[in-house]
């Protein structure tokens, strides 16, 4: 409990130990500190950086999508109209087609009409002989014919 | 433990006596009956007597011994970190270490607005050493004493900051410190301020004077006293607590909670001295700074 020599010993010790807190532990620490201050800051800024990169990318996206989708709409629009196009074509040819096949059937109907017509003809006189042969040849009914026969030797 | 041999009160005064070297005037009988021969002599003191009769010329190698090894494992510690500190995720030590500095640091913003390099590390210094030696308040009173004693140390106080020369020397430390900012900051303004405070006439020179040497040598006392007040009466308290051990049986239990009680009082304690005495070292220069 007497004040004595300690008290200088304890002095000098003091004066020792800041010094050499102040030369060899305080700057680092302090400095590493503020280096991670910094740091983590700049990572910060980044983020938000990166954060309204992303904000304007999804704009342009939506703005992509929208301009596609018009895009897609016109072709699909102009499909469509093309599709029908073909159809009234289609439809068109068809109908040509139709009435052109119809035109050649009926004139090949009408080819063959006048060919068994002709045919007829040619066949009519023999029938006809024919049959006046078998109305000469088969039994004549002499009273019958003979009104027939009387008004043709009439004629004659 | 209290011997059967010792009273309470001899006890209690072999805790409080620190380990003391120093030099016994001529003529001076030792315990042992040995005379000190003509021009003194250089001992290593046996009893709070034989240290009395010193007097000055003395050195507390217990109090010494513990306080430099505790700064130097504070320095060691401070160092390996500060030697490894990144601007990287911060683990373990460092962020201790670094937790300790914001908070020192923060404290000296807050306090001392001028531009110092010395403040801040005189205040961590402050802080983490004066906690160091409170801390070994909290080893039991009797553990170190006794280990030492098979060695033939026979008195020994662990904790540096109830010996008055430690916790004054920092005191002193911290005044001289300021008696050179404040000259070095206000030069002339300096003398002007403890001559014509607080009355401003030519007249009151002497009172004022007066007063103001009074009000500045009471901050180096009162900051170094109110440490070792403190310290001093807790460790008092754990030696009772310790002696109520000795005193039978049924002492042990309540003792025991007493002990437990007071430690983990005693933390608060030792972490609020150490935070005011880094504050009020803080203080006292950021006055020493300021123009008035």
């Amino acid at each position: 409990m007497n004040i004595n020599l300690t008290l200088f010993g304890q002095m000098l010790t003091f004066v020792f130990f800041v010094m050499f807190c102040m030369k060899y532990v305080w700057p680092f620490i302090t400095a590493a500190m503020q280096e991670r201050t910094e740091k983590i800051a700049e990572g910060l800024a980044a983020a938000d950086r990166a954060s309204r990169d992303l904000e304007l990318a999804q704009d342009k996206a939506v703005e992509r999508l929208k301009e596609a989708k018009l895009e897609a709409s016109g072709i699909v629009d102009a499909a469509n109209k093309r599709a029908s196009q073909i159809i009234d074509e289609a439809k068109e040819a068809a109908v040509v087609e139709g009435d052109r096949v119809k035109a050649s059937a009926q004139a090949e109907i009408e080819q063959e009409v006048n060919r068994a017509r002709e045919q007829l003809r040619g066949q009519v006189a023999t029938l006809a002989i024919a049959g006046a042969e078998r109305v000469l040849g088969a039994a004549i009914d002499r009273q019958t014919h003979a009104d027939l026969v009387d008004k043709l030797a009439a004629e004659l | 433990m209290a011997g059967n041999t010792q009273t309470i009160s001899e006890y209690i005064i072999h805790h409080l006596t620190n380990l003391t070297y120093g030099r016994l005037p001529a003529g001076f009988e030792r315990e042992d009956g040995s005379v000190i021969g003509e021009g003194g002599a250089w001992v290593m003191a046996h009893g709070g007597q034989e240290a009395g009769a010193m007097g000055f010329n003395a050195i507390h190698v217990d109090s010494m011994l513990w306080s430099i090894s505790l700064g130097i494992f504070f320095c060691w510690l401070f160092r390996s970190v500060a030697k490894k500190a990144h601007s990287g995720v911060p683990t373990g030590l460092i962020n201790l270490v670094e937790m300790i500095v914001e908070f020192v640091d923060n404290t000296v913003r807050d306090t001392f607005h001028g531009d110092n390099k010395l403040i801040a590390p005189l205040a961590l210094t402050v802080f983490v050493w004066v906690f160091l030696m409170n801390l070994m308040d909290l080893i039991p009173v009797d553990l170190v004493p006794i280990l030492l004693g098979f060695t033939g140390v026979h008195f020994q106080k662990i904790v540096p900051s109830t010996d008055p020369n430690i916790t004054l020397g920092m005191a002193v430390g911290v005044f001289v410190l300021m008696l050179y900012y404040s000259i070095k900051v206000k030069g002339f303004g300096f003398v002007k301020e403890l001559t014509l405070n607080p009355f401003n006439h030519w007249v009151f020179i002497p009172v004022n004077l007066f007063m103001e040497v009074v009000g500045l040598l009471a901050k180096p006392f009162s900051l170094g006293l109110r440490l070792f007040g403190n310290m001093y009466a807790g460790e008092m308290i754990f030696i009772l607590i310790a002696a109520l051990f000795s005193a039978g049986w049924g002492w042990l239990l309540p003792a025991g909670l007493l002990q437990m009680g007071w430690s983990i009082f005693h933390i608060l304690v030792i972490t609020l001295q150490a935070f005011i005495f880094m504050v009020l070292t803080i203080v006292y220069l950021s006055m020493a700074h300021e123009d008035h």
